[in-house]
């Protein structure tokens, strides 16, 4: 390249690190006030007040209240990722194959819940499913119950309405992952003889499953640490992490024991992570944006 | 082909019946707000018994709904600027720059979406409180930017990764410099991302529940905050009102960035050989 050498590029089109760093000053600056700072100073609070112990930890594990709490957590977590893979996969399935004016409109059905306030979306399921809510209204007009039932509150309702929330989560890595399986793939095993069955469980399968890896992560994840949810539709009754650790805060304002079980929870989340590095793939829900 | 079995079309049949009560499943519940919204009775039903707006006007006769929703649109302007301005920055350095420990950056940008938000909202809180921020605009806004940067970060480099570096190379090589040659070429090609980044990012700041449920304060409320203690309280009609308005406010979004990506991808077409 015929250009002098400037210091602030290198290579005519590459910016120096000296340049880069310069760029990314602003988002580290806000990244370590607002994120790394915060989780650090609670976090610390969880090991040293009022002085260096693990006894903050030790209680979560110990208290059976606690420890139900966090199981019931985690297999919450489990159902609905269950839960949402088998909603998804049809739908991203379907998906992958349709063009044109059908996938745009199933492409909305999926885009509009994702964006749409996640309260809007409880706040719809706690109308359908409240004592005096349209699913009552519904059972006791066709004659199947006599009397209200109560949906609310139950572990039932919130994994149905957590995998309502979580489900473009799950549809949107799948549907990225089946879109990259060249349909002469399928048509070939399938005229070489194979039956759907065989198809699906020798091409489809293993082709989309770090599509199903990444989204049952992503809902996994996310499950674990969901709030408004569990909060609202799950009450008292369904105490998960998230609700035990606001409760702590709010109500008992106990700082070093919320901070010992934010730090499970971020140790569990971040080793789950990490195992599946590869797997947490954001790209594929701005992509669709 | 004639081999294509009968049962192999009635399995395509399901699959697509599947498929579609799925897609049922996740519009229902919240389009089924919007006829009950106008509902004349405090008894949401559906279908209705009667039309009448009169939850909408409940919602703008409430100084307290409106004083929440302007504070969250205000946070919601400052979180988008802020996030789409850092953000860029940032894509550039990853993109186009030589960035030290970028794998660590990396990392950090999607930090904000690994770590619960139950996580991020009790250390706020804890911080914030000691500092004087909670229930400030300032403390809610550079959250609400922390939550929205990973987002912007991944539309502007899809945006940068979308227009050929060649045409950027081409001005430099004909003697503009690095700043003009961003502002007269790289910024025009990438303006439909910034614009799509930062409407989606005041998205997130002014639907975000967790973080700012425990930073605002009792009199400076943010909308979600408003909400969250309505329906913990009394699920009153307003705010059917309310999650119809905010469900038309995502639709309209997601029609703007739609047009926008689609404008980007056939601007990309033009300028790629």
């Amino acid at each position: 390249m015929s250009r002098r050498p400037s210091s602030f590029l290198l290579g005519g089109r590459r910016y120096s690190p000296a340049a880069s760093l310069l760029l990314a000053a602003p988002f580290l600056l806000l990244v370590t006030l607002v994120f790394i700072l915060p989780l650090a100073v609670l976090l610390r609070e969880s090991l040293f007040v009022p002085e260096p112990t693990t006894a903050h930890y030790a209680r979560a594990f110990a208290e059976p209240v606690y420890l139900r709490v966090m199981l019931r957590t985690l297999l919450i977590a489990v159902l609905v990722t269950t839960l949402a893979l088998i909603l998804a996969w049809p739908l991203a399935l379907v998906m992958s194959r349709s063009r044109g004016l059908v996938l745009g409109l199933l492409a909305a059905a999926v885009l509009l819940p994702l964006w749409t306030s996640v309260l809007v979306r409880t706040y719809a399921w706690m109308v359908l499913l409240q004592r005096n809510g349209l699913l009552n209204q519904l059972l006791q007009g066709a004659g199947l119950t006599s009397a209200p039932v109560g949906f609310l509150y139950t572990q039932g309702a919130v994994v149905l309405a957590m995998a309502h929330v979580l489900l473009p989560f799950m549809v949107l890595p799948i549907l990225s992952a089946l879109k990259g399986i060249p349909e002469d793939l399928t048509r070939a095993a399938q005229m070489l003889g194979a039956s759907s069955w065989s198809t699906f469980r020798e091409v489809t399968w293993p082709l989309a499953l770090p599509g199903v890896t990444s989204g049952c992560l992503m809902v996994f994840l996310l499950a674990l640490g969901f709030f408004v949810t569990p909060a609202l539709i799950g009450g008292p009754q369904q105490m998960m992490i998230s609700t035990l650790v606001s409760q702590q805060v709010r109500e008992m304002l106990d700082w070093p024991f919320a901070g010992a079980l934010v730090g499970i929870l971020l140790l569990f989340v971040l080793a789950v992570a990490v195992a599946f590095k590869r797997a947490v793939r954001l790209d594929r829900f701005v992509g669709s944006a | 082909m004639s081999r294509q079995p009968a049962p192999n079309r009635a399995g395509r049949a399901a699959l697509n019946a599947a498929a579609y009560a799925v897609t049922v499943f996740l519009l229902l519940p919240t389009l089924i707000i919007i006829p009950m919204s106008a509902g004349p009775e405090r008894l949401l039903s559906f279908p209705p018994k009667g039309f009448s707006l009169r939850w909408y006007g409940e919602y703008f006769g409430d100084e307290d709904w409106i004083r929440a929703t302007l504070f969250s649109a205000e946070a919601g302007v400052i979180a988008a600027v802020c996030a789409t301005t850092v953000g860029t920055m940032l894509a550039l350095a990853l993109v186009r720059g030589r960035l030290p420990g970028k794998g660590l950056v990396e990392l950090l940008v999607i930090g904000p979406v690994i770590v619960p938000h139950i996580a991020l909202a009790v250390a706020m809180f804890l911080v914030f409180e000691q500092l004087r921020l909670t229930g400030s605009l300032l403390g809610l806004a550079m959250a609400h930017t922390v939550l929205a940067l990973p987002f912007v970060v991944f539309t502007v480099l899809a945006a940068l990764y979308r227009f050929d570096a060649e045409l950027e190379r081409a001005s430099l090589s004909c003697g503009a410099g690095p700043g003009s040659t961003f502002l007269h070429v790289t910024l025009p090609l990438i303006a439909p991302g910034l614009i799509s980044a930062a409407l989606f990012a005041f998205i997130i700041s002014f639907d975000e529940a967790v973080v700012s449920f425990f930073i605002s304060d009792l009199d400076r409320k943010t909308l979600p905050r408003k909400m969250f203690e309505d329906i913990d309280f009394n699920i009153s009609p307003t705010l059917a009102a309310v999650a119809t308005m905010l469900t038309a406010l995502t639709i309209a979004a997601l029609l703007i960035g739609y047009a926008l990506r689609r404008g980007m991808e056939r601007r990309a077409r033009r300028t790629k050989p």
